[in-house]
């Protein structure tokens, strides 16, 4: 190159070129990044997953009923109420009452009387739901708090 | 005198129709060789081809048109997907029924519907078998090798365009494959629950989240997948193609053991020449192609008279348009004689039972029915990972254009295809007969179910299988067609299996007859 007394070593070409190629990529990969986040949901759109049951009275100790339309079971034992969840823990089907406890149409898992998992591929057992009562006496699920196995509810 | 001005204007309405051809197409009638050739040059559309192909490349038997038959599958859906837009509503409330319309009530809605729906089956098909005749042919060696890579993005692009063209009916079909698909989204938390982090690290939950929009499938789902189906997806193939076909035509067509003797035409020389080229300088590269730089490697080699070609006008054309017209012939037919299938609207409620996944998802749900985590997404990143470094782990020189290289190449391949079906057969056979882990052990910890199941005790045999042939033969083209042959092997059994043999519950039933009634 030319004789330069301070011998440069980016020439100011290449100094001006890589500028500018650097200031681009930062400002479209900052412009991507403002974008990427759009996709993720910061409220999630949905109804609420509280639902009204009816009076304790309704469900007499040892019967179970399906609530339809909520893919929940509600349990009524000597040691209160129970609400378990019917959605299958494996990839989200719903199972069916069969002998014995619970059946996966999607791929067979099977879950006991309580919803312990007891064959197929499911990681765990089924889900028990918060069951609480509102200020009018009537029961209360709450299908997104999730409790532990055997809590039941007793007023 | 020259003209009065309205004289040249009536000349030139006079002759505006000429004009305006000459100014459209600017060669001359595609009535000899040069003048098609020149049409094939310089018509923007055209000019994907060569001028000139090898008459090796047009043997049925080299591709058995199985790229151009994709392609034209493609094509097929981009115009029957538009009909579809004209009426389909993207909107939970009425999605069922304007399918319902489209079916029952729109002209030749209902033939539109079935052609979009059994041309996507056999587009998955066509690229699946493309992907094996590529691969059986040593076609992804230098200088292809990104291209195969490209080949990989478009396999999975087309498989992302089966998925959400499924939920977009809204019937129980599409509501429970999709809800089933975007859990196996969710399914790294059988790992960090089983760890105890979730709370603090879930990425399933984010990519379910991103998927659907809303923690279940809902009309947000809705509208993603819409999006992705009818917009992102094709977009990205239209531009993965661009990217296919262009790299194929700067490889020199496609791959063919002979390149070197019968260079014809433009295009680059095999690979070695391109990459060990002796510096002589009557062999550097001087010519240059009108405003681009000169060309790589090796002069073209214009001077040599085009041994072996002929014209793509008329001789490949002809192929791609017969190809094409197939297609649509098959399309059609089955379009008249098969109804895709509608069943009830979603309900989130009552899934169906046997809930099926797409044929092509079968084994894939096969795999998921040991571990969601491990068979849904662990095994799928192992084959997509592993199919995209076959280039780049297996160098050997072996002749593109040669299906399995060599005799030998033959042998192991029938022997790991026979390899491969037996270990299959056993995966599904064992649990079916003698239960696993869970049943023998039923407090066992789920991270051992993760890592020991059928599926990934199967993927561990093939993987086996292809290091003992690298061992026995040193060749990492034997060996990498003993890994490919075993995949193919595992995916058409498990793939039988599920389409077949699984009933109510995924129980294994010999044929649905069995099935129990209700
Ligand atoms: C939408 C899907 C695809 C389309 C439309 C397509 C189209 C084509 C076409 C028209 C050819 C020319 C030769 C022939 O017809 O066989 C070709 C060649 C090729 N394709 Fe594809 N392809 C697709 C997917 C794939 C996949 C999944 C792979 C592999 C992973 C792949 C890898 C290749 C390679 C390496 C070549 C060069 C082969 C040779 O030189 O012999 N392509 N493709
Ligand atoms: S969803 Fe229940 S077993 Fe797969």
């Amino acid at each position: 190159m030319s004789g330069r007394l301070d011998g440069d070593p980016i020439p100011r070409r290449d100094f001006l070129g890589l500028a500018g190629v650097w200031t681009t990529t930062i400002a479209l990969l900052g412009s991507l990044l403002g974008m990427i986040r759009l996709p993720k949901p910061s409220v999630l759109p949905e109804a609420s997953r509280r639902f009204r049951l009816g009076k304790p009275e309704d469900f007499p100790p040892g019967t179970s009923k399906v609530i339809s339309g909520q893919n929940v079971l509600v349990i009524s034992s000597g040691s209160g109420i129970a609400a378990m969840s019917l959605v299958c823990t494996h990839l989200g089907c719903i199972v069916a009452k069969t002998e014995g406890g619970f059946s996966c149409p999607c791929h067979g898992s099977f879950f006991d009387q309580d919803g312990q998992i007891k064959a197929g591929p499911a990681p765990r057992g089924l889900r028990w739901l918060e069951v609480t009562r509102a200020v009018d006496g009537r029961l209360v699920v709450n299908a997104g708090r999730e409790v532990d196995p055997g809590t039941y509810y007793s007023a | 005198m020259s003209k009065s001005g309205i004289a040249i204007i009536t000349e030139n309405l006079r002759s505006l129709p000429r004009n305006f051809r000459d100014s459209i197409v600017r060669h001359d009638r595609p009535e000899s060789d040069r003048s098609r050739s020149q049409a094939v040059f310089s018509n923007l559309f055209l000019h994907i081809h060569a001028t000139r192909t090898h008459i090796r490349s047009l043997r049925p038997s080299a591709t058995f048109g199985l790229g151009i038959a994709s392609i034209s599958l493609f094509i097929i859906l981009l115009v029957t997907g538009v009909l579809l837009m004209v009426y389909y509503k993207p909107s939970i409330g009425l999605a069922y029924e304007s399918m319902k319309d489209i079916h029952f009530v729109v002209p030749s809605g209902r033939l539109v519907r079935n052609v979009h729906r059994w041309s996507a089956h056999l587009m998955v098909i066509a690229v699946i078998l493309h992907m094996c005749r590529v691969f059986y042919t040593a076609s992804y060696k230098p200088p292809r090798e990104f291209n195969w890579v490209i080949g990989m993005g478009l396999f999975i692009i087309t498989l992302a365009l089966s998925f959400t063209g499924y939920l977009l009916p809204w019937d129980q079909l599409a509501y429970w494959a999709i809800t089933i698909g975007a859990n196996i989204a969710a399914s790294p938390r059988e790992l960090t629950d089983a760890v105890g982090i979730t709370q603090s690290f879930d990425p399933g939950g984010l990519s379910k989240e991103l998927l659907l929009g809303a923690s279940e499938v809902g009309q947000d789902a809705l509208t993603r997948f819409y999006l992705l189906h009818v917009m992102v997806l094709p977009l990205a193939m239209g531009a993965l193609v661009g990217v296919h076909f262009w790299r194929i035509r700067k490889d020199g067509g496609i791959g063919r053991p002979d390149i070197n003797q019968t260079a014809a035409g433009k295009g680059v020389d095999d690979a070695r020449s391109l990459r060990n080229l002796p510096s002589s300088p009557e062999l550097s590269p001087t010519k240059s192609y009108g405003l681009m730089c000169v060309v790589d490697g090796k002069t073209p080699a214009t001077d040599l008279d085009p041994v072996d070609t002929v014209p793509s006008w008329p001789y490949l054309m002809r192929a791609e348009v017969v190809i094409f017209m197939a297609c649509v012939l098959v399309s059609i037919v089955l379009g008249m004689l098969m109804d895709a299938p509608l069943k009830e609207l979603a309900n989130p409620s009552v899934p169906e039972n046997p809930a099926k996944a797409p044929w092509y998802f079968l084994g894939l749900q096969e795999m998921v029915s040991y571990s969601a985590f491990m068979g849904g997404l662990i095994i799928p990143a192992i084959v997509v990972l592993g199919l995209g470094l076959i280039p780049y782990i297996d160098r050997e020189p072996n002749p593109p254009g040669v299906y399995f290289s060599s005799r030998g190449g033959k042998r192991v391949a029938v022997r790991s295809a026979v390899f491969g079906i037996v270990a299959a057969v056993l995966a599904v056979a064992v649990p079916v007969n003698f239960g696993w882990l869970r049943n023998w052990f039923p407090d066992i910890s789920q991270i051992w179910i993760i890592i020991f199941n059928p599926g990934s005790l199967l993927t561990a045999a093939y993987a086996g299988w292809s290091i003992r042939t690298l061992q026995t033969t040193q060749s990492t083209r034997l060996s990498a067609i003993a890994l490919f042959t075993c995949f193919v092997a595992g995916f058409l059994i498990t793939t039988y299996v599920g389409m077949n043999l699984r009933g109510p519950n995924w129980d294994f039933y010999w044929s649905s007859a069995q099935w129990p009634t209700h």
